[in-house]
């Protein structure tokens, strides 16, 4: 049986923040912020946007071009590490907006920036089983860094949602790996406000550790080598790295571009890699593949290899594109904006 | 139906009354009635307060008030009508004589707005308006009021100027009233560049939070005039009582107060009278805007004249048709569930031809309005000099 | 007492989640959120109907000062909002600068936190207009 999604759908919030903005506030130099992480301006959750609210935009959108019966979906994930509440679902509140009906399964996945994959990997799977007709992953943060600290100048939101089934696909999955250690990179402890990170340590012992293997064992799984791409995309939590995953695993900067959208978005946590792929699938073309493998701290990655359908020409147009909301319609913010939007400024009791 | 007549009015301290508690302001308001009344008893007393609840913790106002006065054991009634509160208690009682159930009734209105926070007041009074449609999404009186504005000025061409030129008047009323909270008067300038509430309102379109009783006392027309003293006898002539939905977004037309209207039309109805026999009204002002709607409303001017009136002077003390002579809600203050009760007070002053600098000349019948929410509960009362 | 207490907040969802909305089967008006009796023929049975997202302002106002469970969010625009089947709301526009918004705005209904009990309480969730 082919398992693959069914529609797909992105929410990326309209305000931004320029990294001037932020690096002033700080005493840092903008531009070498800019240059060393390829980071521009990132986007901001309105403080009324939470991952919960983009989390059922984006579905909605997945459902516009899934063009089923929400009553058909069978299982609900949301993977975020900024979810409203510590306890309560996110994937509840989603699926009560879409109109799914109780007979869902549903969980709130966390594993830092991969909840959002990790929601994709289980989805497929459960479709895979037979167990449900359709499955609903979505990868969704609002996530914080501390002021000051390197990782506010990345910390975006945005949300990316995928229906799973195994008839009308839009795009078959191939293949699906995951590959995961124990590594310390970047954790939260439980009622800290704002993440730790292990600096240095985040990069060649965990990022690139993880997001290569992943994409070894996708090779090795598929006997496909870069060539046989049309897209490839990395978790990117700045400019830099996706690329240089990229181009050490083999792929040339044409087949990265598409998907790499964190030089203007940030990162957007457990949405970095899955909306990097809407961003794909709103311009791949049938007969495409598509490489996409997710990077969480703590540490793993998933990987995926999709195979675009032609059904995509039929249902792209039924919902906005990433790459328009990315790029059209933004409201730029002070920081003072920001971190009053954001909760970082200490109020009355 | 037997007639009705006002015999007694009185008002308690109004204002910021720091030293006073609802209870208070109450009784100061009811002996003042009873006292000009000269009666020291009653068949039945009504109490209408918008929220004593919210305000002060405080329900059960009818039997807490009537032990208040020493008259424990008197039927006594609490009615509700968010800001038209106390219209209708005034409406209860005449409703009380005319059937025959009282030949004297102790009506009264009381709020006390002092004792909680500013926030705390404003979520109170959004009570009247659709907690669940329009205040759970951010909606405040001032915005609900604002948007009705914006569709009035939409339609008709009503100008920012002529929503100030209401405040201005009512001030300029105001300042001749002893008895209103704000006697200062204001000119348009002024309220156009006050701080901004909800857009195009400013703080001096809006009437303000203030403590106060009000009361009459009614008694059967002939008792009435048993106990005259020689003053002119105040008769109510019509009554009348409509309401609306709530919610400003379940309206037909966002430019009009159908209740008004209809509540009127009753009123006019019952008196035998046309919106041409009023020589003076007391309306429900709580924003420019909403005196501008209650007289088209009213058909004291035509549908969409409403925005000239004030500032063509046709409304103000001298003019035609003098409307909120006492300097209504902005000048004179907005205890809202005495606002009712304290309309009745000022047409009958002025009908008495007692109301001293601000007196209407030849004022013999005269009207009143108070709504609720948007507009959407109100009353009418048609006073009228008896024969 | 409270406006977010868990039961009441939990009872609007079907109206404030989905826009699920009553279509009277006597005369056709659609009320939203549903209710018992129809206001325009008193009917009393219903038709479940779900309300398409897309809108145009009929009039609005610019609150600036806001109640309590909105203070921190002043200035923002408050709008009554028609939405076929002649449904009017009392919404809010996002992300649009208020100076902006005008009668005949077209504005599509996005979900969003409406209003949160505290930092530790329930969060209320619904919709807001944003232009479309």
């Amino acid at each position: 049986m082919s398992v693959g999604i069914v529609g797909y759908g992105a929410y990326i919030p309209r305000r931004r923040i320029r990294l001037g903005e932020i690096a002033a506030v700080w005493g840092a130099d903008a531009a070498t912020y800019e240059r060393g992480l390829e980071l521009h301006e990132k986007s901001v959750p309105a403080a009324d946007e939470d991952t919960i609210t983009m989390s059922v935009t984006a579905s909605r959108r997945a459902l516009a071009r899934a063009r089923i019966d929400p009553s058909s979906i069978g299982a609900v994930y949301v993977g975020s590490e900024s979810h409203p509440y510590a306890v309560k679902p996110s994937g509840t509140v989603v699926a009560e907006a879409l109109g799914t009906g109780p007979a869902v399964h549903c969980a709130d996945l966390e594993f830092a920036c991969k909840a959002g994959s990790e929601g994709m990997f289980l989805a497929a799977a459960l479709v895979k089983s037979g167990e449900v007709q359709h499955a609903l992953a979505v990868g969704a943060d609002t996530s914080q860094g501390a002021p000051g600290d390197a990782l506010e100048y990345s910390a975006a939101a945005g949300a990316a949602a995928f229906i799973f089934g195994s008839t009308n696909l839009v795009a078959t999955m191939e293949a699906q790996v995951s590959y995961m250690t124990d590594t310390p990179d970047f954790w939260r402890r439980e009622y800290m406000r704002y993440p730790r990170h292990a600096g240095r340590f985040t990069g060649e012992p965990a990022y690139f550790k993880h997001t290569l293997g992943a994409t070894r064992m996708l090779l090795e799984k598929t006997g496909l080598q870069p060539k046989d791409f049309a897209f490839a995309v990395f978790h990117q939590p700045n400019g830099k790295f996706p690329m240089r995953a990229g181009k050490v695993a083999g792929f040339r900067r044409e087949q990265l571009e598409a998907g790499w959208l964190s030089p203007w978005l940030g990162n957007t946590y457990s949405g970095a890699s899955p909306i990097g792929l809407t961003a794909i699938l709103d311009l791949a073309r049938a007969g495409d593949r598509i490489l996409m493998v997710s990077y969480g701290s703590g540490a793993g990655s998933d990987g995926f290899v999709w195979a675009v359908t032609d059904r995509i020409d039929e249902v792209r147009a039924a919902a906005p594109a990433t790459r328009d909301q990315l790029d059209n319609g933004k409201l730029y913010v002070s920081y003072g904006t920001y971190a009053k939007m954001r909760g970082k400024i200490r109020m009355g009791e | 139906m037997r007639d009705v007549a006002i015999v007694g009015i009185g008002l308690s301290r109004w204002g910021e009354v720091w030293d006073a508690s609802l209870r208070t302001l109450w009784t100061e308001a009811a002996l003042a009635a009873l006292d000009d009344a000269g009666l020291d008893r009653v068949d039945s007393i009504t109490v209408g307060s918008m929220t004593p609840g919210l305000f002060v913790g405080q329900e059960h106002l009818g039997a807490l008030l009537a032990d208040e006065l020493g008259m424990a054991g008197v039927p006594a009634t609490r009615v509700e009508s968010a800001c038209a509160s106390g219209g209708v208690a005034l409406k209860t009682g005449f409703a009380e004589v005319a059937a025959g159930l009282a030949d004297i009734v102790l009506v009264t209105g009381v709020e006390k707005m002092t004792d909680v926070s500013g926030d705390e007041c404003t979520a109170a009074l959004a009570a009247a308006a659709d907690a669940e449609l329009e205040v759970f999404y951010g909606a405040t009186f001032p915005g609900l009021y604002a948007m009705m504005a914006r569709a009035h000025m939409a339609r008709w061409g009503t100008t920012r100027e002529q929503l100030a030129m209401v405040a201005v008047k009512n001030h300029r009323h105001g300042a001749l009233n002893p008895h209103a909270q704000y006697r200062q008067e204001i000119t348009v300038k002024d309220v156009i560049e006050s701080a901004m509430v909800a857009e195009p309102l400013t703080i001096l379109d809006c009437s303000p939070i203030t403590d106060g009783a009000a009361a009459v006392v009614l008694a059967e027309l002939g008792v009435a005039r048993t106990i005259a003293k020689g003053r002119p006898i105040v008769r109510i002539a019509g009554v009348g009582q409509a309401t609306d939905r709530i919610a400003l977004q379940s309206r037909a037309d966002l430019t009009t107060l159908p209740a008004t209207t209809l509540a009127a039309q009753r009123a006019f109805k019952m008196a035998g009278k046309t919106p041409n026999d009023i020589h003076l009204a007391e309306v429900h002002d709580c924003f420019t805007i909403a005196e501008i709607l209650v007289i088209e409303a009213l058909g004291l001017c035509q549908p969409g004249q409403g925005g000239c009136q004030a500032s063509s002077g046709r409304t103000a003390l001298g003019g035609a048709i003098p409307v909120n002579p006492s300097g209504g809600l902005k000048s004179k203050g907005h205890p809202v569930g005495a606002t009712g009760v304290a309309q009745a007070v000022e047409i009958t002053t002025q009908l008495r031809g007692v109301a001293g600098k601000r007196q209407v000349a030849g004022a013999r019948i005269g009207l009143t309005q108070n709504m609720g929410g948007t507009g959407a509960s109100t009353v009418v009362h048609i006073l009228e000099v008896a024969s | 007492m409270s406006p977010l207490n868990p039961a009441r907040v939990a009872r609007e969802f079907p109206s404030r989640y989905r826009l699920e909305a009553a279509r009277c089967e006597g005369c056709g008006v659609v009320s939203f959120p549903p209710r018992v009796v129809c206001p325009a023929c008193r009917g009393r049975k219903f038709a479940t109907a779900s309300l398409e997202p897309e809108g145009k302002v009929l009039t609005w106002t610019v609150i600036h000062v806001g109640p309590s469970s909105h203070k921190h969010e002043v200035p923002y625009a408050l709008a009554v909002v028609e939405l076929a089947d002649g449904v009017r709301i009392t919404c809010q526009i996002a992300d649009l600068d208020p100076a902006q918004v005008a009668p005949g705005l077209p504005v599509r209904l996005e979900f969003r936190r409406i209003q949160e009990d505290g930092e530790a309480g329930v969060i209320a969730y619904g919709h807001k207009a944003v232009p479309a």
